[in-house]
């Protein structure tokens, strides 16, 4: 069968996951787009407005950086670089051999996900739960997200309770709220009974070097407050110029992502606790990621670096409806992960050119993303990157004939007239069942190729 | 950079700084930071009649969040939902504490975490509040125990008749101060992994409540 990769996969699928991905997807894009129209008069003047912030800071990254550096060690963080995902590996197993830890609690991070950190840490003898319920889903089954804000949307409630059974946490049972109440009691003497706390950030800001994380569930919150060690690992594409942007950025997150307003825990972190307070971590690492964003700052797909991780194009985007997260066959699915992998992979690039070719190119990521990302654009420049490098093309149509003509002006003069003989064909006599349905309720115009080449010939040039 | 800088970075600093340097040396044509008023971001329709604590209490209700105006009431909410034994910050013993033992509950005032899951109901101070998105702010400093405010099933934010109400986002954001954790709690914890099914008290409360002096609940109700 015919068709690229992505296509294959998204056949392989049962009927129900894509409907109930396609349906999930269009319930979060619908309240997304409520709440943005209830709260602002223009929606899209803030999404631009969030859109030249982040990429003011990512074409002067250079000074935040060192600003929030300087900040944050002013702040009692302790800074760490690192310019590979397998330095920031090596960088947080040291750390947590260091301060003696075995056992760490991590909230949701989607650049822990990107550096593999938990199967690294699991290699070296350290037990590192994931605690938001997606994630620790996810993790049990060992199996990887398919979403940035909902990892589980690819499972159902049956396939969750039958894991939970296998894994001791009780007998079949797929309440939903069931299934959180069994997960909120496991995990608490998880948070209690670890000696670290991982998260990521969702912002750092330059001016205070605060650093922002949001959960709804609490757990990087507990994370923490459980915990006297914390290490945030950061994407240096966090940054953002001052305290006063927050305001803009956090109102787009959680209405982009979950149709919010706010997410329910909003931590703004500067520092280590104060010394006379009982819970909460009395060292803070902070372990900034390059892994290739350097690189891509001044690359022509810079724009994708001011993504927020809010997954809206994710829900919005039609090919992502169907062939869900796990299509994409990276960490990041979807529009902005048919953007990032191929981007992230490096030497790789041609393993992953086949994603920025499994889009309609319809746009709806564009308007829908809160910091005004021109997707479409960077497919484009990525499939004509692939093209230029001579990569080959898996599975999509042949242009053969097509191309022949396109490529020669006499060719396609003649075509164009020529074709014209097809006005002649009585096509409501052809006896193809399916033309005959098509034309009772559509009328096919008449052919009139060439038209345009005249009316282009006609133009006065200005 | 300058030397004596470069030299006391680390090898991974000094690489990550100069790979970025060198994409941005010749980058044409670099967003300039736009000018934009605080206002854009407000979200105007939320705010509504009233004084910021009256329109606070309606948009702390509409995130699931319960507002009390008198501890008698929070003492009545707690017996009737079989929380009877809880955490008290020793700093509101007086005005939260003794009432609620009072009326029959058991009230702890020193937090131990190995005990977490016999507090069913946790009370600490609220640093403040924001009228426009229905948040309570925690600050550090004020928070006598943060796992207190997190564990039990009922976390109640006190909210004294001084505590600030910023009206909008942006004021919380210029008040953030220089406490080293401020946390905004806009309604209780919640999930939606499973189906999308909204879930409330996965790993904080279930239940959260602002407890806030009588003459502030909202205006008609």
């Amino acid at each position: 069968m015919s068709g690229q990769p992505i296509d294959h996969y998204a056949r392989s699928l049962p009927r129900e996951r894509r409907d109930s991905v396609s349906a999930s997807g269009a319930v979060t894009t619908q309240g997304r787009s409520d709440v943005l129209a209830r709260d602002f008069e223009d929606p899209d003047a803030l999404r631009r407005l969030a859109g030249q912030i982040k990429q003011h800071a990512l074409d002067h990254l250079d000074d935040y950086l060192r600003q929030a550096v300087a900040k944050m060690r002013e702040n009692g963080v302790e800074v760490h670089f690192a310019p590979t995902a397998e330095d920031a590996r090596t960088i947080m197993l040291d750390l947590l051999r260091r301060n003696g830890v075995g056992r760490v609690v991590k909230a949701k991070s989607m650049a822990t996900e990107e550096i593999h950190l938990n199967d690294h840490l699991a290699a070296n003898g350290v037990d590192c739960l994931e605690t938001d319920l997606g994630e620790f889903i996810v993790q049990i089954d060992r199996d990887t997200p398919s979403h940035i804000v909902r990892p589980i949307i690819h499972k159902n409630r049956r396939e969750i309770a039958e894991s939970f059974e296998a894994h001791g946490l009780g007998e079949y049972d797929d309440d939903p709220a069931t299934i959180t109440r069994r997960a909120r009691r496991h995990l608490r003497a998880k948070f209690l009974g670890s000696q670290a706390g991982i998260t990521g950030g969702n912002f750092l800001s330059a001016e205070s070097g605060r650093l922002v994380l949001v959960t709804n569930e609490g757990n990087a919150r507990f994370s923490m407050a459980a915990n006297s060690l914390h290490i945030a690992l950061v994407g240096i594409e966090k940054i953002v110029p001052r305290d006063r942007d927050l305001g803009v950025f956090l109102n787009l997150l959680a209405r982009s992502a979950t149709a919010q307003q706010l997410t329910v825990y909003t931590q703004f972190i500067g520092g280590p606790k104060a010394a006379n307070r009982p819970s909460g971590p009395e060292k803070m690492h902070v372990v900034l990621l390059d892994n290739r964003r350097s690189e891509l700052l001044g690359s022509n797909c810079r724009e994708i670096l001011r993504c927020i991780r809010c997954g809206a194009c994710q829900n919005v985007c039609p090919v992502y409806r169907q062939a869900s997260g796990h299509a994409y066959r990276a960490v990041y699915g979807g529009p902005v992960g048919a953007v990032l992998s191929p981007l992230l992979a490096g030497d790789r690039f041609a393993e992953f050119a086949d994603l920025p070719k499994a889009s309609s190119l319809c746009g709806a990521c564009r308007e829908v993303c809160p910091v005004d990302i021109p997707i479409p654009d960077l497919l484009l420049r990525l499939r004509n990157r692939a093209s230029e490098e001579g990569i080959e093309s898996v599975g999509s149509p042949s242009m053969g004939a097509f191309a022949t003509v396109a490529s020669s002006p006499v060719l396609w003069r003649l075509a164009m007239s020529g074709s014209r003989a097809m006005n002649l064909l009585p096509i409501e006599r052809i006896p193809a069942k399916p033309l005959q349905e098509w034309l009772k309720v559509r009328t096919l115009p008449e052919w009139r190729g060439g038209e345009f080449r005249k009316w282009m010939k006609s133009r006065k040039k200005p | 950079m300058d030397e004596v800088e470069e030299e006391a970075m680390s090898p991974g600093e000094r690489e990550i700084f100069k790979a970025v340097e060198e994409s941005l040396a010749d980058l044409p044509g670099k967003t300039p930071l736009p000018e934009y008023e605080d206002a854009v971001c407000v979200a105007s329709g939320r705010l509504g009649e009233g004084t910021p604590r009256q329109i606070f209490a309606a948009n702390f209700e509409a995130v699931g969040g319960r507002v009390l105006a008198r501890v008698e009431d929070l003492a009545s909410f707690l017996l009737e939902n079989d929380h009877g034994a809880g955490y008290c910050d020793p700093a509101l013993k007086g005005a939260v504490g003794a009432p609620l033992e009072e009326a029959g509950l058991k009230v702890d005032y020193e937090y131990e975490r190995d005990r977490c899951d016999e507090y069913l109901f946790g009370v600490t101070l609220a640093s403040g509040a924001i009228a426009e998105s229905g948040s309570v702010v925690l600050n550090d400093d004020d928070t006598s125990d943060r796992l207190a405010a997190l564990t039990p099933w009922v976390h109640v934010a006190v909210l004294p008749s001084e505590g600030a109400v910023h009206l909008t986002i942006p004021d919380a954001i210029a008040a953030l101060g220089g406490s080293p954790n401020v946390v905004w709690v806009t309604g209780p914890s919640k999930t939606a992994d499973v189906e999308g099914i909204l879930i409330e008290g996965v790993h904080g409360p279930g239940v959260q409540i602002c407890l806030m002096p009588v003459d502030d609940r909202p205006a008609g109700r």
